[in-house]
């Protein structure tokens, strides 16, 4: 049953999600690193949007939609550690 | 002349007909004749609703009570029986017409209750119809409840002057109740112009309205591009072989124009633009979606349009009084002119309608109209029916998201994924990127509300 089987990390399927909405809207990404400001990848607010919406179906996580207040994130690290903190 | 004296004028050969599921009675039929059970003179001069489950009842009530009867109310088969009392003190009905008497049982009121749809029996009467009636339709907004706009028998047969050369031995048919506006445009053309009308009817499937319909020889019949689109999709649209398509009552793209000629070669293929409140402003023959911009502004034609803020107005005497209530806004501005809220764009010589006003989709501030995205879903060959909607994001306030009902009639059908990565690319070419649908999701079906329109939820 466990063949093929692995861990896959919400880190992985955030960076994939963003190769492939970058893909999709014709944006060219910069080198992606957790200091990397979101809005300076190369991701506009369109693609952060659908993003966000795709994660939404992935994952079942939406962390915007909580009654907590959050942190809006600035680098892309931001953005995968709100994910990780809205998984646990 | 009232609506009987018309029908008498375009002649009463033994053929022409009025047909449901039920079947067809002869027009002749009502000559010296009466479907009603009361005598006429308990309706003349008063307020009469007419409220029945099959449509051929309140036709034949329509043809004897126009001229007799000061205010005619066409209730449609979807007005939900809990309104009947509002309608009923709000236009002050003093008789309710009915062929199911258990159906209205304790919502009349201080209305009497009188039974119609009865089987033709002769009086040799011929009652005097010298009152210019009212005719009260509903509106057919698909939120809130509808309002009700007076109309008529001039102002609702002022359309019929367009040119449309149709044989007296026509044979007329529609999707819609013609109970309502689209649907009351299509019997009066059968009515004054001497033909039959096949009436559609909610008690039977679609496949065995089409199949009715091409039996009786159908020849012009009309809908909304919804209606259309679920009738190709029923696989029973070969069933009939009409001479004249009619599209009206939502945006008629290009790719529900091509599905029908495609359809039915044969066929002219028109689409109307009307409302119940503005009546028929035009009709576009040529195939294609939109209209000729010539059309605006041009002067001493039976319509005026204009285009303001984007918007489509309308102007001529085919307009509705305005609305029963008089709590309602305006139905008309100081100019006479009607706002549609349907919102135009104008490229290369051609205005196209983009959308609703009400209905649009903000993106970060970037507007995005559902029926322009639609029109885009709707060329691709597999695409049957689409509906755009808003999802809402916290990044952007709304996203553009589509369900999708696919073609299932062909053999070699792609799977979802080959199909909507066609789609999405069709529309990064067409669309600029706000407006290119987030998700497309495949769904079995989507609804078409009572009055023909696709159902849009309203966030």
């Amino acid at each position: 049953m466990n063949e093929g089987y692995r861990v896959i990390s919400i880190r992985d399927v955030i960076i994939e999600q963003i190769v492939q909405v970058a893909r999709q809207q014709n944006k060219t990404l910069e080198p992606l690193d957790d200091e990397l400001p979101l809005l300076e990848s190369g991701l506009d607010s369109l693609c952060v949007a659908v993003l966000v919406a795709n994660l939404d179906d992935q994952l079942d996580i939406d962390p915007f939609s909580g009654e907590q207040e959050i942190a809006f994130p600035v680098t892309l690290g931001d953005f995968i550690r709100l994910y990780e903190a809205a998984m646990v | 002349m009232a609506l009987w004296d018309f029908i008498e004028a375009a002649g009463l050969p033994g053929h022409r007909f009025v047909g449901d599921a039920t079947g067809e009675i002869h027009l002749a039929s009502l000559k010296g004749g009466t479907s009603l059970a009361d005598d006429i003179a308990l309706f003349r001069g008063k307020s009469v609703l007419i409220r029945s489950a099959g449509q051929r009842p309140a036709v034949l009530a329509l043809a004897e009570l126009d001229g007799v009867a000061r205010r005619l109310v066409l209730c449609p088969a979807d007005l939900p029986p809990e309104s009947l009392p509002g309608v009923i003190a709000e236009a002050d009905v003093d008789v309710l017409l009915t062929d199911d008497l258990d159906a209205v049982a304790g919502l009349a009121g201080s209305a009497k209750v009188a039974p119609c749809g009865m089987a033709v029996r002769h009086t040799g009467v011929r009652p005097v119809r010298d009152t210019e009636s009212e005719w009260l339709l509903f509106t057919s907004g698909t939120t809130g409840r509808p309002k009700m706009v007076v109309h008529s028998l001039a102002s609702l047969t002022g359309p019929l002057q367009d040119g449309l050369k149709v044989s007296p031995d026509a044979v007329w048919s529609t999707f819609y109740d013609v109970r309502r506006y689209g649907g009351l445009q299509i019997l009066m053309r059968a009515l004054l112009g001497g033909g039959s009308m096949v009436l559609s009817d909610t008690r039977e499937t679609l496949a065995a309205f089409l199949a009715r319909a091409g039996a009786l020889g159908v020849t012009h019949i009309s809908g909304t591009p919804s209606h259309w689109r679920r009738a190709l999709m029923s696989g029973a649209a070969n069933a009939m072989h009409p001479d004249y398509v009619r599209l009206s009552g939502e945006v008629a793209d290009q790719g529900i124009l091509n599905a029908l000629r495609q359809c039915y070669p044969a066929a002219q293929i028109a689409h109307a633009f009307a409302s119940t409140e503005a009546g028929v402003a035009f009709d576009v023959r040529d195939g294609l979606a939109g209209f000729p911009a010539v059309l605006v502004g041009a002067q001493g034609g039976a319509a005026e349009i204009r285009v303001v803020d984007g918007c489509l107005q309308i102007r001529s005497n085919r307009l509705a009084q305005g609305y029963l209530n008089p709590a309602h806004a305006a139905l008309r501005d100081a100019d006479g002119f009607v706002d549609t809220g349907d919102i135009v764009a104008l490229r290369d010589g051609r205005y196209y309608f983009i959308g609703r006003r009400e209905g649009q989709i903000n993106v970060g501030g970037q507007k995005v109209h559902p029926e322009e995205v639609e029109a885009v879903l709707n060329r691709h060959p597999m695409v049957q029916m689409s509906r755009v909607l808003a999802r809402p994001s916290p990044i952007t306030g709304a996203i553009v998201v589509a369900d999708i009902v696919v073609q299932t009639l062909s053999e070699a059908m792609p799977d979802f994924q080959t199909i909507s990565a066609q789609i999405m690319a069709d529309c990064r070419a067409m669309l600029p990127p706000h407006k290119v649908p987030a998700m497309l999701r495949q769904v079995e079906a989507l609804e078409v509300a009572a009055s023909g329109k696709l159902v849009r939820p309203r966030a």
